[in-house]
């Protein structure tokens, strides 16, 4: 199922510390972090994003901490997919096991800003960009990454190895 | 008999994990947990997730730590709440290592001096400088809370054997430098990504030389490359810190003479100065030279990266007979209570106190601004923590500059950025 939103641009190296910064870590209540998600960045994001807005950024996209707190934040304030030159290896795998889908495709954050509109395929890893009249295709998923994605994430994984 | 490939001290981990004779970068392998590591931040993510799934167990009741050192003394209700969430899962599933109140130290100092975890350990934890135990030659990486839950039910977890990156260093140190300058010249070199998924291995006759305070320090800040894992190889100075306390048996392992590494560097250690990394990224280094002046409103001497009993030393050195400036603040956070109780038997805390400094308990406290020390608008720390991301410490509009602690201490005395031979003449 092909998936459309608008996008926010953001730089280089956003850390953990500004997805979701550590003075409301207190607690794991997901609509509450998405409250202050990007909030060090842009204190209005959480405002103004809508259900199905893109997330696309620059190089090293979740540099910093470990906190799955970043990708439930950015889930759970409605973004439906995080595009970026390139993510933290961290942050890469949280997202996998949270279930938010995450791209790399360098050649679409050239030519992307905010509020462009793109038409994402998590299927094929196609990306157009529907306000440029451009179309992509992203780094593919590694295949045990993909296993993890149809079983809906690592502890339904776990469920279906009988491993609990 | 095939002959195996040669590996790196990484792969030689992950493979007697795997239960394999070899691996190799690229591979995907399921490898054996020594210990899953969670904290007051983490576990209760974790814990959330373990208990869906229906589980009633842990792998092993010593080998899940559990370690409640960010916003200890709990800062509020909230933070209280999530700790009592983590103490009762620890009660119900027997969960031997829980640390909490008196007991509790920031995890990447508490782990290795209590033994817990050893050479050639794989260990996990849902912290991201998990790192750090790669200073005793173990291969430990940070997670994310649902791996961590994977990982205390299966007591498995699923890894990409990582590529290495080795980093040569050889040379006498300067005066004041240590292990955090070595891990602040390597990031200012390659930069915060400059190690992404890659495994980052440290050698050299200038490594052979630092003591295990030091290479803790140094491997801690491996992540702030963007590493999976930090490892320096175990020789007679790392035997015999872990012999005297190890709760397991541990495995010394080495690189074989001939492994692979995806690339190598040289540095002439003899050169690097003390080093301080400007605001927003631990990349921005510049010998503190370049910087002194600056002036600071707050510095910091703890942290998982700097709050052993060698970091205490060198600040109590600088410190003793001295006072902290009247335009700054000093705190200083021992990072476990053995660490405390050490500074407490050998006069430092009185230096300290006599010096004017805030003498805090073992918690993480300021240095992901948590709390005991928390920045407002425009104000700056010195600090020798490892970020200074923005709003790392306080107020989105504050700043934090890292560095050691006899730059720290220094700094602390001079109420702006100092080179130690400023303050003490020799
Ligand atoms: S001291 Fe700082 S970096 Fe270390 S575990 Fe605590 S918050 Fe993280």
């Amino acid at each position: 199922m092909k998936i459309k939103g608008k996008v926010w641009k953001f730089g280089s190296d956003m850390d953990t510390d500004r997805i979701i910064p550590a003075r409301y870590l207190n607690t794991t209540d997901p609509r509450e972090l998405a409250q202050h998600c990007m909030e060090d960045e842009d204190p209005e994001f959480a405002k103004k994003v809508r259900a199905g807005d893109m997330i696309v950024a620059e190089k090293n996209f979740g540099c910093g901490s470990s906190r799955e707190h970043a990708p439930i934040a950015i889930k759970a304030c409605g973004v439906s997919c995080v595009i970026a030159r390139s993510f933290a290896r961290i942050f890469y795998r949280n997202a996998f096991n949270t279930g938010l889908l995450i791209l790399e495709c360098p050649e679409l954050v050239d030519v992307t800003e905010t509020a462009d509109v793109l038409e994402v395929d998590p299927s094929t890893g196609t990306i157009r960009n529907i306000t440029k009249d451009r179309t992509f295709r992203a780094q593919p998923i590694p295949p045990f990454m993909q296993e993890l994605i149809s079983a809906g994430g690592l502890m339904e994984w776990i469920k279906r190895k009988g491993l609990v | 008999m095939a002959k195996r490939r040669p590996m790196t001290i990484a792969e030689k981990i992950l493979a007697t994990h795997a239960g394999k004779k070899e691996v190799e970068p690229g591979e995907i392998v399921e490898a054996k947990i020594d210990i899953a590591l969670g904290n007051d931040i983490t576990a209760p993510l974790a814990i959330n997730e373990l208990r869906k799934v229906g589980a009633k167990k842990v792998f092993n009741r010593k080998r899940v730590v559990l370690v409640m050192d960010h916003f200890t003394p709990n800062k509020d209700i909230k933070s209280a709440t999530q700790c009592k969430l983590v103490r009762e899962f620890a009660r119900e599933f027997g969960i031997v290592n829980y640390f909490e109140g008196g007991d509790v130290g920031i995890e990447h100092a508490l782990l290795p001096e209590l033994g817990l975890v050893v050479s050639g350990d794989v260990v996990v934890g849902a912290d991201s400088h998990t790192c750090t135990y790669g200073g005793l030659g173990a291969f430990a990486t940070g997670v994310g809370s649902t791996d961590l839950a994977f990982a205390m039910i299966t007591g498995k977890l699923w890894f990409r054997v990582p590529q290495t990156m080795k980093f040569v260093f050889r040379g006498r140190l300067k005066k004041w430098v240590s292990g955090k300058d070595l891990i602040l010249h390597t990031i200012g070199e390659i930069g915060v990504d400059g190690a992404n998924y890659r495994a980052m291995e440290f050698s050299g006759d200038t490594i052979r030389r630092l003591s295990v305070d030091s290479r803790l320090a140094l491997c801690n800040m491996a992540i702030e490359a963007g590493a999976k894992a930090g490892l320096i190889e175990p020789d007679e100075t790392t035997e015999e810190y872990v012999s005297g306390r190890a709760q397991r048996r541990p495995r010394f392992l080495r690189s074989d003479a001939d492994a692979e590494y995806v690339e190598a560097r040289e540095y002439d250690a003899s050169k690097i100065d003390p080093l301080v990394a400007l605001p927003h990224l631990p990349e921005n280094t510049r010998p503190v030279t370049d910087v002194a002046g600056t002036p600071i409103d707050q510095v910091v001497i703890g942290s998982c990266t700097n709050g052993r009993i060698e970091d205490l030393a060198i600040a109590a050195r600088i410190l003793r007979g001295r006072r902290v400036s009247s335009s700054t603040r000093l705190i200083v956070i021992p990072a476990t209570p053995h660490v405390y109780e050490e500074a407490l038997r050998r006069g430092y805390l009185r230096v300290f106190l006599s010096a004017g400094a805030v003498i805090s308990p073992p918690t993480c406290g300021p240095c992901l601004g948590g709390h005991m020390g928390i920045l407002a608008e425009g104000e700056r720390a010195l600090a020798t923590t490892n970020r200074n991301f923005i709003g790392r410490m306080g107020h989105p509009k504050s700043e934090v500059y890292l560095a050691n602690p006899a730059v720290a201490a220094a700094t602390a005395v001079r109420g702006r950025i100092a080179h130690p031979d400023e303050v003490v003449r020799h």
